[in-house]
């Protein structure tokens, strides 16, 4: 999908003096200096070298704020019209690396100290500490192993995704009541699905659902007693809020098959499960696969519901990995080894996409 | 006078399997829309259910319980205290207006950042270092696979220090963060739909480069953006595990309201329900006026 070269193409004669140009280059050279300065000043200032300082980093993020501003409008000082066009992109990469890439390396650091934030010490680098306490960690490993789980729920969402799209994609009338109502659950926030469905449809003494399960002779249920119940609950849960987001994928995908195709195959006299079988699900393949990929992204990032409904319970058979990180800073504040964690699984899901998007790619191709 | 067509027995039985594969089609449609809809009926009718009602487990409004304005004056929004001065409804709304504040400033952002990096990735070639077009866009597009619980702790630190925790600012920043990826997938998208001849036009009518895209490409792109911001405002006004961690009293927004009720011992039912809706309506109310434009969103780029 990417176009290399210029698409639109600019003729453009800059006539930029040198007055200009120095001035460009000094206004962006004279505010980074003032950031180093102040950062310096204030890591003397928090390390007891000097007396002066301000309270907090904030006229560090201020003096950073004006770099960057600076270097934006140095573009187009020093650059005339091709810095016109940089200006497009600069502004939102200046955004992302300072709010990612400068967490992440600083993220890097913490994960090897044994920073807590309820001890009075700060953080002191501890080696591969951190490390060694995470491959003894059984709670950790368990919490992966059940986001392996997790992410295996996806293919039963998709299933359930694509019958219902291809309802939708039927000749049925209101068609537009029932695309609102099939929406409305990926509209309602994760916590407020955990308290209607996980603590009041399926509180097992009024809910709804547990007077469903005994009538059909359950007759105590329990929803979140057993491990495995759990988990098949909280899936459950997750399911029904995202079920919506891949069912839209895959209908915008339905309605953009060629109907030229489809009435060949009818003319063939093709039965409907052949049509779906021998056309329909080839040429959705690509679509299907963007779909499924960017549902396992979101599966990977599951958090909230475990967090409000079970906080991980029974014995941890229910926690992903954030909401167990989220708990071991929450009960400990142990901002050194919860960040390690983190880190270890970031590279775990890089691998992971990145074995996943080779694996697929083959079947992201549109066939001919 | 002899008919024509004659109905052969095999047109009884094409009736017959017609008929039921539309009753096997609305059945599933009705069942599936049953499935969607329940957990909200249940939400909203529980917020003006009494105690005995919940243990009746009574599902009609007016045929098997009378409602009750009883959960929604626990958030001091029911009719007859709306004169009034309550300090529960004041919290509510400051929450309410967190959550507001946030999710449009931040949805605002992005689109603005995304839009212009979109429009300049599919229109001009760049080369930031080693980085090419293709390059700048997966590094933009590669942040969605960055789970937030990386960033969460370094930025708690973070914040801490630069005196940002329990700010909106605070979360606006992250919220934008975390949009920006999905904003720049629809706006290339919807950018690479526009034909480039328009802005060509519009230069050599002496337009410059930002000129065309401010008279020219924006507007035909307005409903893609609208697409963005509303795909973004969902999911900044859901978004928890931020607002968990970085806020405390005055940021506060609304999920993290309903999260904290929930954890509470003893639960009131109806108070938790009319809380849960009051966080859920605006929401769907989005949904059934702006749906197509939700649909538009993820639909870009899913097919290409």
């Amino acid at each position: 999908m990417h176009s290399e070269g210029d698409l639109l193409h600019t003729v453009t004669t800059d006539d930029i003096s040198e007055t200009r140009r120095r001035v460009g280059v000094w206004m962006v050279r004279l505010s980074a200096a003032l950031v180093v300065i102040l950062a310096t000043l204030q890591a003397a200032y928090e390390g007891q070298h000097i007396s002066f300082g301000f309270d907090t980093w904030r006229p560090v993020l201020v003096a950073y704020l004006l770099w960057a501003t600076a270097l934006c409008a140095a573009q187009i000082i020093n650059n005339g019209e091709k810095g016109k066009r940089t200006l497009f992109v600069l502004p939102a990469v200046l955004f992302v690396v300072s709010l990612v890439v400068f967490p992440l390396v600083f993220g890097l650091y913490i994960s090897f100290t044994d920073w807590n934030l309820a001890s009075q010490t700060g953080a002191r680098p501890n080696g591969w500490d951190n490390l060694r306490q995470m491959w003894g960690d059984a709670f950790y490993w368990n919490a992966l192993r059940n986001m392996v789980f997790y992410v295996l729920a996806v293919s039963v969402e998709y299933v359930i995704a694509f019958g219902l799209a291809l309802l939708l994609n039927a000749q049925i009338r209101a068609r537009k009541f029932f695309r609102v109502i099939f929406l409305l659950p990926l509209m309602l926030s994760p916590v407020a699905v955990s308290w209607m469905i996980g603590k009041s449809m399926l509180e097992v003494r009024f809910g709804p659902l547990a007077r469903l399960a005994r009538s059909l002779g359950w007759d105590s249920p329990s929803f979140f007693g057993s491990p495995e119940m759990a988990r098949f609950m909280i899936m459950v849960m997750d399911a029904w809020t995202f079920i919506p987001f891949m069912m839209i994928m895959l209908l915008a995908g339905l309605q953009a098959l060629p109907r030229e195709v489809l009435e060949a195959a009818e003319v063939d006299g093709a039965s409907g499960w052949q049509r779906f079988k021998e056309v329909i699900f080839p040429l959705m393949l690509p679509v299907s696969v963007t779909a499924i990929i960017i549902r396992i992204i979101f599966k990977l990032k599951l958090a909230d519901i475990i967090i409000n409904v079970t906080s991980g319970g029974p014995g941890g058979a229910t926690d992903s990995v954030t909401s167990f990180i989220f708990r071991e800073y929450r009960d400990r504040s142990n901002v050194g080894y919860g960040t390690l964690l983190a880190m270890v699984y970031l590279i775990l899901i890089i691998l992971f996409i990145t074995a996943l998007l080779k694996v697929v790619s083959r079947w992201m191709e549109r066939p001919a | 006078m002899t008919q024509i067509f004659q109905n052969h027995a095999s047109d009884g039985r094409q009736k017959t399997k017609w008929l039921a594969s539309r009753i096997a089609i609305y059945g599933a449609l009705i069942l599936w829309a049953f499935i969607c809809f329940f957990p909200i009926y249940w939400t909203l009718t529980t917020s003006f259910k009494l105690a005995p009602d919940v243990m009746r487990g009574n599902m009609v409004p007016f045929w098997d319980f009378t409602p009750k304005w009883k959960g929604w004056q626990s958030l001091g929004l029911s009719p007859d205290q709306l004169g009034e001065v309550s300090t529960v409804r004041e919290e509510f709304l400051k929450r309410f207006w967190n959550s507001a504040i946030v999710a449009v400033s931040a949805s605002t952002l992005a689109v603005i950042l995304g839009s212009l990096a979109a429009y300049g990735l599919s229109r001009f070639n760049y080369r930031f270092g080693f980085m090419k077009n293709s390059d700048i866009s997966f590094f933009f597009l590669s942040q969605m696979i960055l789970p937030p619980v990386v960033l969460a702790l370094p930025f708690l630190v973070l914040y801490r220090s630069l005196d940002l925790l329990d700010t909106r600012i605070g979360l606006i920043l992250l919220y934008t963060l975390m949009v920006l990826p999905i904003v720049i997938w629809i706006m290339r998208d919807q950018f690479q739909g526009i034909p480039v001849e328009l802005e060509e036009a519009a230069l050599v009518d002496g337009l410059g480069i930002w000129g065309a895209f401010m008279q020219i490409v924006l507007p035909i792109a307005l409903p893609g953006m609208v697409a963005a911001f509303i795909l973004s405002l969902v999911l900044c006004w859901n978004e928890y595990f931020f607002a968990a961690l970085l806020t405390s009293t005055d940021a506060k927004t609304l999920p993290v309201m309903v999260a904290s009720q929930t954890g509470s011992q003893g639960i009131n039912w109806w108070s938790m329900a009319a809380l849960s809706s009051a966080a859920i309506l605006p929401l769907v109310i989005v949904a059934v006026f702006l749906e197509r434009y939700i649909i538009k969103g993820m639909a870009a780029g899913a097919v290409k």
